[in-house]
This record gives C-alpha cells, sequence and structure tokens, in this order.
C-alpha cells in the first residue's frame, strides 16, 4: 500500500520500471523530444509518479513500487465521463 | 484527485459497494498519458487505455479507446488469465485464439507445425 502523503503532479520519472534514470544531458532532453511515447509490447513500461484517492486517502503512487504483481493501468478521460 | 473523490463517493459508491478498492490517480496536463501515447493534446483529455504489465513491468499488451465507447472487463481478464498461463508455463504453453480458461492450449514446437488444423478448429475462435 502506498504511504499518504502531500499530494503533488503526476509525472514520469524519464525511465522504465526498475532502472535507474540515466543523468539528463541537452541531448537526451532533444531525443526525448522527438520520441514521445515509449510503448512497445515486450518492453518495460515507463515509471511514473501519480497523486491519487485510494480508500478514503489521498496518496502519491509510484508505478515500479507495485513490480513483482500484475498491473492493470487504465486512462480515462475524465471523472463522470459516462462509459 | 479531489474530483476522484467525489466521483467514488457520490457515484461509483453506487454502483461497488464500499467504493472503488483500487487508486484512482490523476494526470493534469497528461505528462504521463503523453509517454503511453493515449493523450490527446488537442481535446485536453486521456483516451481510454488500457495497459498489461507484468510481474516483471513488461507490457504484454494494450487497448486504447477513443472517449464515447468503453472497455470490456471480461476481455481484459482473459487475457490476464492467459498471460498469467502462459508465464506460469515458462512459455512452453500458447493460447490460440478465443481461448479462455478451462479451454485447451497449444505447445508450440517442430511437432506443431503445419499440424495446428489437427488440434484446433476455426469454431474455438468465438464459441
Amino acid at each position: 500500500m502506498a504511504e499518504e502523503l502531500n499530494v503533488g503532479c503526476a509525472r514520469p520519472t524519464g525511465g522504465p520500471v526498475g532502472e535507474t534514470v540515466p543523468e539528463k544531458t541537452p541531448e537526451s532532453d532533444n531525443e526525448k523530444k522527438e520520441v514521445m511515447s515509449m510503448i512497445q509490447v515486450g518492453k518495460k513500461a515507463p515509471d511514473f509518479t501519480a497523486p491519487g484517492y485510494q480508500n478514503g486517502k489521498f496518496i502519491n503512487v509510484k508505478l515500479s513500487e507495485h513490480l513483482g504483481k500484475w498491473l492493470l493501468l487504465c486512462f480515462y478521460p475524465g471523472d463522470f465521463t459516462f462509459v | 484527485m479531489f474530483v476522484h473523490k467525489m466521483w467514488n463517493d457520490h457515484e461509483l459508491s453506487k454502483m461497488v459497494d464500499g467504493g472503488v478498492p483500487f487508486a484512482m490517480l490523476s494526470d493534469a496536463g497528461g505528462r504521463v498519458g503523453k509517454v503511453y501515447g493515449v493523450y490527446d493534446e488537442d481535446a485536453g483529455v486521456e483516451a481510454r487505455g488500457r495497459f498489461l504489465i507484468d510481474p516483471d513491468g513488461i507490457i504484454q499488451g494494450y487497448e486504447v479507446l477513443t472517449p464515447p465507447v468503453g472497455r470490456n472487463v471480461n476481455e481484459t481478464l482473459r487475457q490476464v488469465q492467459a498471460f498469467q498461463l502462459v508465464r506460469e508455463s515458462k512459455g512452453t504453453e500458447a493460447t490460440p485464439s478465443g481461448w479462455k480458461q478451462g479451454k485447451m492450449t497449444l505447445k508450440p514446437g517442430p511437432e506443431l507445425v503445419g499440424n495446428v488444423w489437427k488440434e484446433w478448429k476455426t469454431e474455438m475462435a468465438s464459441d
């Protein structure tokens, strides 16, 4: 269970789950702008932290802290969006 | 995520006893959604994306739909069960089209090449 914390903004960590993020260089920043999505089946999921709500508490969640379990990550346009 | 609380407390908890048990996350600005390729810059919202991630952090499958069409939970669970079976078998078994829990699997290897027709029938794709 993620600990209860002051909430911030969601952000990708810049690397895949379970790997250290390389130091930022101006070149790597340029590369990132060209390759926005890092999604490919059979490859590691991009890691991120995001604020959330669960069982009455506001929490911060880091994807890589849940390695070892099967995870289902769902995106949706917004709360109350009907379907 | 303050709205997540409102949605959970005022609507979702009326559909699911006790409300949603899993974490509802917030991605203001779509920074995570952009990396996952589901953020619509023009509309400023994320599509209905669903990513299946295994215990090693590997993405095994995903599906992305535009906002007006909802997902199919049974299909998602079927895929989780199929990937779990394959992982359990250490890759020695594969689940053919239409597989669901309890149905036969295939064991890919030299003997199966050209012989799938003997084991798997087209009706099995949709029953």
